[in-house]
């Protein structure tokens, strides 16, 4: 059953483009350029219950105003979407109480006084139960481990013991769809796999629906069977964190451990070398190429040890990301370079 | 309406509980605000001294050092320090995403967080305000007659809601302008002229005085302090009552308008 649908979602934001200097600065008073920026260009989606999913993208790819979007946080300019049955910017107070967003760089919590008080407030707002309320409360502190903290202005914890009253605040209302921008976002590793460990717990025991965005592989290795990887406002993969690997990388890395220090000076024509620590050679060989070129090996030297490895996951999405910004420059460029021949052409006619 | 009146008593009790975080500045925030009268008394009387006949417009040095301490009163209601500031930050740097997600009313809830604020405030300067009109009490006339007493303290209650939606209705006004600074700065000036926060408004030469009458800003300040000095006529009190009604109601359906608005041109700024 899907929870979330999304059809030809698309916002765009007028930026405002300032120039350099004092004199831009006055100019602007006067004449402003604006430039559109569409940060989700018409994206279709579905989730249905209970599934985890991650939304990868480099920044200013479009995953948190995605978000903001199936939040009601802001309106779209074109398109529909239906979380629940409702749609988001509409803000039913229905809607409101069956979700939740957790932003890890903003504090929903009062910060001033103990979370405790905060959660107290929470339940009033979504009309939980006194029974509900304590049971859900005591069930996330005790899995959370800061019964201690309750009673500590939330100014005076740290960012993890934060996150974890922020979680613990999104979640007292049992929501059916959770939205997480960056949970992980500044915690040292123990904090990140504190929480990764809390996020895995939950939903498999509640079967709530998650959609995650996070720069963290690990967060999303250890969370996520689904990934959706956006970049430029479109969506470029949507389906498992291997088959990622499998799409976006056309290599694989071969490691040889040569005997008796006999290593070939020619390792090159097999593949790019990645690193040369004899007797241990790391190449990275095409994907097409790996069969022929592990026979050869096999065939043609005194081997200890041979292993095939696909490259590490990070080093694939960084590289996808950085060929998906080059691609979307170039296609600005061309448009730019459109308009000024289409003014250029007009100013002769 | 027994869930809506338990959220309300919750917001409520904690931002009293957020104003007492500080003491320090609490402490200080509060007694502090008694300078101003004190300086005020000096300076009217030093005018008042080098005048011929004792009296201007009206008003003896007696009155108006009366008319200044009501409308220290009429301002303890409808003054409202970093509201609007608030909500334009609260704008600019996303905080007010929190209204958006959540089923709670951002105006309800800073009215609610303001009524705490003022009440933990009026509790703790009732005592110096008591003094200071008790070392003070020869410059007034008397108590007002029950008419006048009651309207007077109905104007204070308007005069906090009218200041309350008035700058909820600047700060909503970031969500097109985002830096509200210069606009708060207007008002503040407009405002410490023409609410009668400085002088009472019948100082103000005629064509002005007439402007004045018909702007908001009167209630803020004078017109609680023009109602328990009787400076108002019988025949025109309940008319002036009803005109700042309708001007409490205005800014109410204004920033009701502005906020909804604002939501739906909000781009989520501050991440």
């Amino acid at each position: 059953m899907s929870v979330i649908e999304i059809h030809g979602l698309r916002k765009s934001y007028r930026v405002y483009q300032k120039k350099e200097g004092l004199l831009a600065s006055f100019s602007g008073l006067f004449h402003r350029e604006y430039r559109e920026v569409n940060a989700v260009k018409g994206i279709d989606l579905t989730v249905d219950k209970g599934e985890f999913v991650a939304f990868l993208g480099p920044n200013g790819a479009g995953k948190t105003t995605t978000l903001k979007l199936l939040s009601g946080v802001i309106t779209p300019t074109a398109g529909e979407a239906r979380v629940l049955g409702y749609v988001p910017w509409e803000r039913e107070n229905d809607y409101r109480r069956r979700f939740a967003l957790v932003m890890g760089q903003k504090n929903q919590l009062w910060w001033d006084l103990p979370a405790q008080e905060s959660f107290q407030l929470h339940q009033k707002i979504y009309g939980i139960e006194p029974t509900a309320f304590k049971q859900t409360k005591d069930e996330l502190v005790d899995l959370l481990g800061v019964a201690k903290l309750l009673g500590q202005p939330v100014r005076e914890l740290s960012l993890g013991e934060r996150m974890k009253m922020e979680l613990i605040a999104a979640l007292l209302h049992s929501p059916e769809v959770l939205f997480l921008d960056e949970p992980t976002i500044g915690l040292d590793v123990v904090a990140q796999h504190n929480i990764q460990k809390f996020l895995k717990h939950y939903q498999q025991v509640r079967g709530i629906t998650i959609l995650l965005t996070s720069h963290y592989m690990k967060d999303v290795a250890a969370l996520c069977k689904r990934v959706v990887i956006i970049a430029g406002g479109e969506i470029v993969h949507d389906g498992s964190l291997e088959g990622v690997i499998d799409r976006f990388s056309d290599y694989k890395i071969l490691t040889v451990d040569f005997a008796d220090d006999r290593m070939p000076s020619d390792l090159a024509r097999f593949g790019e070398v990645r690193e040369l620590a004899p007797p241990r050679a790391k190449i990275e060989v095409d994907r097409n190429q790996i069969a022929s070129v592990l026979t050869n090996v096999l065939a043609n030297y005194s081997i200890l040890d041979v292993s095939v490895e696909d490259p590490p996951l990070e080093e694939v999405i960084a590289s996808l990301f950085a060929l998906t910004e080059k691609q979307q420059r170039d296609s600005q460029d061309a448009n730019i370079a459109t308009t000024a021949a289409n003014v250029a052409a007009a100013g002769k006619n | 309406m027994l869930a809506r009146a338990q959220i309300w008593w919750t917001v409520f009790t904690m931002c009293v509980a957020e104003r007492l975080a500080y003491r320090g500045d609490f402490v200080l925030g509060t007694t502090m605000r008694f300078l101003p009268m004190i300086t005020q008394i000096f300076l009217w009387t030093a005018v008042f001294a080098s005048s011929s006949n004792g009296t201007m417009v009206g008003f003896t040095r007696n009155d108006i050092v009366a008319y200044y301490l009501l409308t220290m009163v009429a301002r303890a209601f409808s003054s409202m320090p970093g509201l609007a500031s608030g909500i334009a930050g609260q704008i600019r740097n996303g905080e007010i995403k929190k209204f958006l997600i959540q089923p709670i009313d951002l105006i309800g809830f800073s009215l609610l967080a303001r009524m705490g604020h003022k009440l933990v405030y009026y509790g703790v300067a009732l005592g110096p305000f008591a003094l200071v009109f008790y070392l003070c009490r020869d410059y007034f006339p008397g108590w007002p007659p029950a008419e006048y007493m009651a309207a007077f303290l109905l104007s204070l209650v308007l005069s906090f809601l009218l200041g309350f939606f008035l700058e909820a209705s600047l700060g909503l006004a970031g969500f097109w302008t985002l830096e509200i600074s210069s606009l708060l700065f207007v008002y503040m000036l407009f405002n410490f002229f023409f609410s009668g926060h400085m002088f009472p408004l019948e100082i103000l030469p005629e064509p002005w005085r007439t402007w004045v009458g018909w702007l908001p800003l009167k209630y803020l300040a004078y017109f609680p302090a023009a109602v328990f000095l009787e400076k108002i006529p019988p025949e025109q009190l309940w008319q002036e009552m009803a005109l700042m009604g309708a001007w409490t109601l205005f800014f109410m359906l204004l920033s009701r308008r502005l906020m909804h608005a604002g939501f739906r041109r909000y781009s989520g700024y501050g991440g």
